[in-house]
């Protein structure tokens, strides 16, 4: 299962690489990163339907992560991949907006690494 | 003869009535007394007795004699000598008559044609005497009321100065109470500054702080993350080492110190953010240090965005930055600057997500996503200036409007409404870039385009 990580934070990519290690190691997992939802938006342009999964971030400078989910639900991919919003402002506006948008889930800062690998396993 | 006495006894009833001999000279006032009896007596005999008339007459040429020598005679009766001259003739001229009279009346009768002459004309000489005399009196009576009036002016004069005196000294007392007064108020004034200033800065943290509280819990964040990470290694390192795959061991301890500098890495992220937040909060020490441009302009960049992310969740901007790198560390007092950067910054955002004030413009504009842009740059010395090291933030706003421009680094000037801005940045952030840094800062506007706020620091 393919999943693109989008967050302004470039360390997210070691975190990622090292928790899902095992995951990775046996291919059950493979993870591409994007740095803003600019970025994001190009590759989904570029690698259409290979993506099973995104996680964004939401407060990242340029486009925001409510943004570029807007963006993937109602203009791109049919069907649309799945998208999980991360945000360190757990608020209820944010989430209210995401779901809104369509966001299939919402996890907030810091990411609980058990909890997002639980819910991978319900998803592949 | 008649006359004699009777001017003896006009004499004395002047001088009587003048010099209010009564109370002023007892005892000339007995002596005059006496002398007026004897006149009455003798008037009295004179009309009675015929026969008496020349001895009466000499009685009386005496008592005229003792009159005028008591006016002669006295200083205190000379205001009269006057009188005394304009009456001697007569009385000359009638003791001469007596005198005839006594040694041949017959020689008299021939020649009291003559004596009748002689007193036409002393009595003529007596009464225009007497009117002058009159008149110089009147004259020095009227000098003396004058002198008098004169020194009345004066006495109401110094009576004035003396007043005016007072109310100089009451207005002076006044004023220097108002002086003082004013002297509080500015005290109190300065003190109000002083306070604002500091709760400028306050208020800034205040921004600040959700940026801050973001910034630090994204280092935390991946702080708390690697160091699970590297437990999780740990494990399977020591699974690894009980299988004795060396090869796996060496690749988890490679991983397991690469993720210890990444904990390292942002555990020291976290602590520049917490001691750039005591900095700004801290009193300005005024020591000016070699400084990085850009990491202060990028760190109050993310603060600033950060800031205006948590108080408004619908806020969102683009940053784009261009940073020299070629700039070398300026001498700078960092927090003094670093609030500068910060109030430019905030500025912009909040310029930029205004909708535009143009009501031509077009729908496009409108929907443009609101961009700040910070760009640094090392400018080449010239002829006038040295090396100088600039520092732009522009935001893609409304603009500022022109009759606006004029007052925008005035104190108190705020376009924001009442409660939310001091009206302090702009200024304060004048002052410390030209006062505290002998810099200059510009603005350049366009309505409807944006505005750029331009620091130049001598590098």
């Amino acid at each position: 299962m393919k999943i693109l990580v989008v967050d302004d934070e470039r360390d997210i990519q070691t975190l990622f690489e090292q928790r899902f290690r095992k995951e990775i190691k046996d291919k059950s997992l493979e993870f591409v990163f994007a740095f803003s939802g600019e970025d994001a938006l190009i590759y989904l342009n570029q690698h259409e339907h290979e993506a099973v999964l995104i996680l964004s971030d939401i407060n990242m400078p340029g486009m925001s992560g409510l943004e570029l989910l807007g963006h993937i639900k109602q203009k791109y991919h049919k069907p649309p991949p799945m998208v999980m919003m991360i945000t360190a402002y757990g608020d209820a506006e944010n989430f209210n907006m995401a779901k809104q948008l369509g966001a299939d889930d919402f996890l907030t800062k810091p990411v609980d690494f058990t909890l997002l690998k639980e819910k991978f396993k319900l998803i592949y | 003869m008649d006359l004699q006495i009777f001017i003896a006894f006009f004499i004395i009833l002047r001088l009587r009535k003048k010099f209010k001999t009564k109370t002023a000279f007892p005892q000339w006032e007995k002596i005059l007394l006496g002398l007026m009896f004897v006149c009455i007596a003798l008037f009295t005999v004179q009309a009675s007795f015929n026969f008496l008339k020349p001895l009466s007459g000499w009685i009386a040429n005496g008592v005229v004699a003792v009159v005028l020598g008591i006016i002669y005679l006295n200083d205190e009766f000379s205001s009269e000598r006057p009188t005394m001259f304009a009456v001697l003739p007569l009385i000359l001229v009638s003791f001469v008559e007596d005198v005839f009279k006594l040694i041949s009346i017959s020689f008299y009768n021939k020649i009291h044609y003559f004596f009748e002459a002689a007193s036409f004309f002393a009595f003529i000489w007596m009464i225009a005497l007497l009117i002058i005399n009159n008149k110089q009196r009147k004259a020095l009576i009227k000098e003396q009321s004058k002198t008098h009036e004169e020194e009345q002016k004066n006495k109401f004069m110094a009576s004035m100065k003396a007043q005016l005196e007072i109310q100089v000294a009451e207005r002076t007392a006044e004023l220097t109470s108002q002086k003082e007064t004013l002297e509080e108020a500015l005290t109190e004034l300065k003190t109000t500054q002083a306070q604002l200033i500091q709760s400028e800065k306050l208020a800034s943290l205040g921004e600040l702080t959700a940026g801050i509280a973001h910034e630090i819990q994204n280092p935390l964040n991946f702080i708390n993350n690697f160091s699970e990470v590297n437990t999780e290694l740990i494990e399977e390192m020591k699974e690894a080492i009980a299988k004795g795959d060396s090869e796996e061991v060496l690749a988890i301890a490679a991983d397991i110190a690469a993720n210890e500098q990444k904990i390292n890495h942002h555990g020291k992220r976290a602590d520049s953010i917490v001691k750039g937040m005591l900095q700004h909060s801290r009193n300005s020490n005024g020591i000016k240090e070699p400084t990085d441009i850009n990491k202060l302009a990028d760190e109050y960049l993310r603060l600033a965005y950060h800031g205006l992310r948590a108080k408004d969740k619908s806020f969102n901007a683009a940053m784009k930055t261009d940073f020299d790198r070629y700039i070398p560390p300026i001498n700078v007092i960092p927090q003094d600057i670093g609030r500068v950067i910060l109030n430019l910054i905030t500025n912009a955002f909040y310029a930029a997500s205004q909708p535009s004030a143009l009501p031509d413009d077009t729908v496009a504009a409108n929907h443009k996503t609101p961009t700040v842009w910070v760009t640094t740059a090392l400018i080449p010395p010239t002829e006038d200036e040295g090396t100088l090291v600039s520092l732009t933030v522009r935001d893609n706003g409304p603009g500022i409007p022109a009759n606006i421009m004029d007052k925008i680094f005035q104190p108190f000037f705020t376009t924001k409404p009442t409660g939310q801005g001091t009206g302090l940045g702009l200024s304060m952030s004048y002052d410390i870039i030209t006062k505290g840094h002998g810099g200059q800062l510009t603005v350049h506007t366009s309505e409807g385009t944006g505005t750029e706020f331009t620091i130049l620091l001598p590098a």
